[in-house]
């Protein structure tokens, strides 16, 4: 299982990268194996202002169709629009093309609620 | 994992083989091996293997078995020969569905009943209630392996394990014998996928071994182990039911297009009850459905009409791997259930359209 270093995640198998003041939001390699073939990427909050651990958009799966939740209040940036088409990205790099949004923070205190790599591998028992 | 669940004699196979295991009724079966798409193409197009072994067997032995069997089941045992089996279902008395299940004629007086795992209980607590004249019933339940071989190249795969001949074994029937160095293993060309090949039922001892032969035979045809995903998307492709989802206590088997293995030639369990719905007409109807927009259904999501009023509900939904677009299946009013016919389906917050189809769906 990778589950790099330098990231923050959440309960929710999301990953955050937080880079100066961008910050990119994905999926963890542990849930685009849970899922299985994502094959349809639905996000239509983009310029919108979500709050933590809202609803930002939908992964389908061949199997199974499962929620995005917003790691941190913000607005969604940006969509990940190469993922329309190849939806597959997120299985095969789910840390690198496989990112979904990038936000906007509006709330520096809830950082303090990701986890760290460490306690996401405790969470997954991995 | 829940810690109570049954395995499978081949458990530690699948672990190795790096299987998803989930629970299903009861069970820790394997979901998916590699990706849920890879697997149902490679039956599509080549040869895969399911282990079935959750599925339920029942032996009916005597010579009231067959009475017993035309008693509880809807379909006409009566029809087969040795050697041969047939689709049928347990009526219940209030107009739905016990399970849906396989009857295979073994000889005049022994029987095969091939039942869903999660009803195994169900199934036998029913069919014992109605044995009064002293049918033999053996529950095998747990002592059989069931391997489902699958694909257009499955034959190819088999046929060096096997002195049976492969090819004499026409859809829907079955012969007992020699298969890669165990006995008694019943070679049946049935399946859930509609890609053709064979089920092989193996005593629990020669399982591992029968499997791992079967790998090796297969390797030339490329048969890799396929996931109780890759069968469900499969099955769906083709618009077979699923207890469960598409057919259960409640469900009429008419409505079910389960008409054609409904047989009032002769006397069954509620045979009048469905007669008279069957004469008086039904109201709605199971159908295969493909996404015109984007989207996928899934179990549970309203169907509406073209002006957006609720009709019914998807009883069964996924992506097509074929297709590559959202298929489904389910309950519509009589009046939209000609294909060609356009409903919507409700996903999220969009109306979505889709198109009535004929089955199979691919």
């Amino acid at each position: 299982m990778n589950i790099p270093e330098a990231l923050k995640y959440t309960k929710d198998h999301e990953w955050v990268k937080i880079d100066g003041e961008e910050i990119i939001v994905g999926i963890t390699d542990f849930a685009q194996k849970e899922l299985g073939d994502i094959v349809y990427v639905e996000i239509e909050t983009e310029g919108e202002e979500v709050a933590q651990n809202e609803v930002f958009g939908t992964v389908e799966a061949v199997k199974t169709v499962s929620d995005l939740f917003m790691p941190l209040s913000g607005t969604v940036l940006e969509v990940n629009a190469d993922l329309e088409d190849n939806p597959e990205k997120v299985n095969e790099a789910p840390y690198e093309d496989g990112w979904m949004i990038k936000m906007q923070l509006s709330n520096k205190e809830e950082l303090e609620s990701l986890l760290s790599a460490e306690d996401y591998k405790t969470l997954i028992g991995s | 994992m829940e810690e109570n669940l049954k395995k499978v004699t081949l458990h530690d196979v699948h672990e190795h083989l790096g299987a998803k295991m989930v629970p299903f009724a009861g069970y820790a079966m394997p979901v998916r091996y590699s990706s849920d798409k890879e697997e149902h193409l490679a039956v599509r197009n080549g040869v895969g293997i399911f282990d079935v072994s959750h599925m339920g067997e029942f032996l009916l032995k005597g010579p009231k078995a067959l009475d017993l069997i035309q008693k509880v089941c809807s379909n006409d045992a009566a029809k087969l020969s040795d050697g041969q089996a047939q689709y049928s279902y347990l009526p219940n008395e209030q107009g739905g569905i016990i399970d849906d299940l396989l009857v295979y004629r073994i000889g005049e007086e022994e029987y095969l009943l091939v039942v869903n795992a999660s009803n195994i209980e169900k199934d036998w607590n029913w069919i014992s209630s109605h044995n009064v004249d002293g049918v033999l019933m053996e529950n095998i339940s747990d002592d059989i392996s069931l391997f489902a071989v699958q694909g257009p190249k499955a034959m190819e795969a088999l046929q060096a394990l096997t002195d049976i001949d492969l090819n004499s074994i026409k859809f829907y029937t079955f012969k007992i014998g020699e298969f890669a160095g165990a006995e008694e293993v019943i070679v049946s060309a049935t399946g859930y996928t509609g890609a053709g090949g064979f089920e092989l039922y193996v005593k629990n001892g020669d399982a591992i071994a029968v499997w791992k032969k079967i790998m090796t035979a297969g390797a030339a045809q490329g048969i890799q182990p396929i996931g109780l995903g890759a069968r469900d998307t499969l099955r769906m492709e083709m618009g077979y039911c699923l207890y469960g989802n598409d057919i259960d206590d409640t469900t009429s088997p008419l409505e079910a297009g389960l008409g054609w293995v409904t047989k009032f030639s002769k006397k069954f369990i509620n045979a009048e009850a469905l007669k008279t719905q069957k004469d008086s007409g039904i109201i709605k109807k199971l159908v295969g459905f493909k996404m015109i927009d984007k989207g996928i259904p899934r179990q549970g999501y309203d169907i509406l009409d073209e002006k957006g009023q609720p009709v019914g509900r998807v009883t069964s939904g996924t992506l097509s791997p074929v297709l590559n677009i959202g298929i489904g299946m389910g309950y519509v009013p009589l009046a939209l259930a000609k294909p060609g016919t356009e409903v919507r389906i409700a996903i999220r917050n969009k109306q979505l359209r889709a198109v009535v189809q004929k089955l199979p769906l691919v």
